[in-house]
C-alpha cells in the first residue's frame, strides 16, 4: 500500500522514467517478435518469382522519377514561399523529415489508444513529434524511451488535434474519449455553428497548437449535427489512416 | 518443487501481458485488449498464499501500466483488491466446480477494468468510456470466465506433475486399531 502511494505521488518525469524501466521487461519479447516478423518477410521475398520482382523494381523506378520531379517543383515553391515570408517579416516554415518506424505493440489497457513503436531517443525521437502514414495522421509521441516510444493515437484523450475543414475553412478540435478508435471514427467539435460542413468534406490539421504541421490529412466527414442548442457543430470523421491495420508509420522530425 | 508454481504463474502472466499488446484479430472481436490477468489472479488467490497474490498483482499491474497510457501504479489496486477479496473469503467460495470458476473469472474480468477506470477517473485522466464500454466489459467477462476453468485445469495438472503428492492410505486400517490399557 505504501509502495503504491509512493508510485502514485511520483512527479511526472520520474514516473515516466520508472514506467520505461518497468516496460524494459518486455524488450526481449518485442525484439523476438520483431525478428520473427523480419524473418517471415525475408522468407516471403525469397519465394517471390524473379519476374514479379523485376516488374516491381521497374514500377518503383518509374514512381521514383515522378516523385523526384514533383519534389523539385515542390522545393522551388518552398524556396519562393520562404522568400515571400521573409519579405513580409514572417518566420520561414520549418521542413519536416519523415523517419520510418515499425509498430511493435498496442495498448494492453482497455482505456487508452496508444501504440508502441521501435523508434526511441537513440533514433532521434522527441516528445510530441507527429506520427503519420501516407493516408493520414496517426497521433503524436507521448513517451520517449531509449529504443522505443509510445504514440498517443488520434481520438485518445492525450492527443487533441486542431483541424480545419478544407472546403469551408471551419476550424475545430478532434479529441477523445467519446469515440472508439477501433471503428476508425473520431469526433470533431467546431468553435461555432457551421451548417455548411457536409458529408464528404476533407479534414486536415490546422497547424494551431504547434505540435502538428498545417495540412496533414486527417479524414473525411461522415455526418454532422448541431450541439449545445445550435451553438456548435459536431461532426463524425472517418480517419484516413486505418489504425487497426498499421504496421509501419512515419515519425516527422523537424 | 513448490517454487515452480509461482514462477510459472509469473511467467504466464508476463507472456499474457505481452500477447495483450498484439493479437489484433482477437482484439477486434472483443473490441478490447484480451486481458487474462484477472483470471490468473483468481487462480492465484485460491491456490497460493497472500505474499504470492501480492507479488503477482503488483508485478502484473505495473507491467500493464508500463505499456499503456495509464499512470504507473493505477492498475495495481484493482488486481490486488480482487486477489485479496478472494483469498480472504476462499473458505466461503466454491473452488473445484467449473461453473464457480467461470463466474469468478467473469466477475473479475468485468470488475477489474471497471475499478481501474474508476481510479483513473478520480484523477485528471479521461479514460475512453461510452456505450461501447458495455460490449467491452461483457467480452472481457466472457473471456476471463472461459479462461478461468482452463487455467485451473492447466496449472493443477502441472502441479500434479512437478510437485510432491500427499501419500495415499497405507495398509494400516485405523478403525481396526487395538487399544491397550484401561479406557
Amino acid at each position: 500500500m505504501f509502495l503504491l502511494l509512493v508510485l502514485l505521488n511520483l512527479p511526472a518525469p520520474a514516473s515516466a522514467r520508472l514506467k520505461l524501466a518497468v516496460g524494459g521487461f518486455f524488450l526481449p519479447l518485442f525484439g523476438l517478435a520483431s525478428s520473427a516478423h523480419s524473418f517471415v518477410d525475408e522468407a516471403s521475398y525469397q519465394l517471390l518469382p524473379r519476374q514479379t520482382l523485376i516488374r516491381e523494381v521497374r514500377r518503383l523506378e518509374s514512381e521514383n522519377t515522378q516523385l523526384r520531379i514533383q519534389s523539385a517543383q515542390g522545393n522551388d515553391a518552398i524556396a519562393e514561399n520562404n522568400r515571400i515570408r521573409t519579405q513580409l517579416g514572417l518566420l520561414p516554415r520549418g521542413t519536416w523529415n519523415p523517419r520510418p518506424a515499425r509498430i511493435v505493440g498496442r495498448d494492453p489497457s482497455t482505456w487508452w489508444r496508444t501504440l508502441l513503436i521501435d523508434h526511441g531517443a537513440r533514433d532521434g525521437a522527441r516528445l510530441n513529434q507527429p506520427v503519420i502514414t501516407a493516408e493520414g495522421l496517426v497521433g503524436r509521441i507521448a513517451v520517449v524511451g531509449h529504443s522505443h516510444s509510445q504514440v498517443a493515437l488520434i481520438g485518445d484523450s492525450a492527443c487533441g488535434v486542431a483541424v480545419l475543414v478544407v472546403e469551408t475553412r471551419d476550424q475545430g478540435i478532434v479529441k477523445g474519449p467519446q469515440s472508439t478508435v477501433e471503428s476508425g471514427i473520431v469526433e470533431l467539435s467546431t468553435f461555432q455553428h457551421s451548417p455548411q460542413i457536409l458529408a464528404g468534406h476533407t479534414v486536415v490539421t490546422s497547424g494551431d497548437g504547434g505540435i502538428f504541421p498545417k495540412g496533414l490529412p486527417v479524414g473525411k466527414i461522415i455526418d454532422t449535427r448541431a450541439a449545445n442548442a445550435g451553438l456548435f457543430t459536431t461532426a463524425r470523421i472517418r480517419l484516413g489512416a486505418n489504425l487497426n491495420r498499421l504496421e509501419e508509420v512515419w515519425v516527422l522530425e523537424q | 518443487m513448490t517454487w515452480l508454481s509461482p514462477i510459472l504463474l509469473l511467467l504466464v502472466t508476463w507472456l499474457a501481458i505481452f500477447l495483450q499488446t498484439g493479437l489484433m484479430p482477437l482484439r477486434e472481436l472483443l473490441g478490447a485488449p484480451p486481458n487474462l490477468v484477472p483470471a490468473l489472479v483468481v487462480y492465484a488467490a485460491f491456490t497460493h498464499g497472500l505474499a504470492m497474490v501480492t507479488a503477482l498483482t503488483l508485478t502484473a499491474g505495473l507491467w500493464i501500466d508500463s505499456l499503456s497510457g495509464s499512470r504507473l501504479g493505477t492498475g495495481v489496486a484493482p488486481l490486488f483488491g480482487l486477489g485479496f477479496l478472494l483469498h480472504t473469503r476462499q473458505h466461503l467460495l466454491l473452488r473445484e466446480q467449473r461453473y464457480a470458476q467461470f463466474w469468478l473469472g467473469f466477475a473479475g474480468g468485468i470488475g477489474v477494468p471497471l475499478a481501474h477506470a474508476g481510479i483513473l477517473a478520480l484523477g485528471a485522466d479521461e479514460p475512453a468510456l461510452g456505450w461501447f464500454t458495455v460490449r467491452q466489459m461483457l467480452s472481457l467477462g466472457l473471456l476471463n470466465g472461459l479462461a478461468c476453468p482452463a487455467i485451473f485445469l492447466l496449472f493443477d495438472r502441472l502441479r500434479a506433475v512437478f510437485e510432491y503428492q500427499p501419500s495415499g492410505p497405507g495398509p494400516y486400517i485405523s478403525n481396526r486399531e487395538m487399544k491397550r490399557g484401561r479406557h
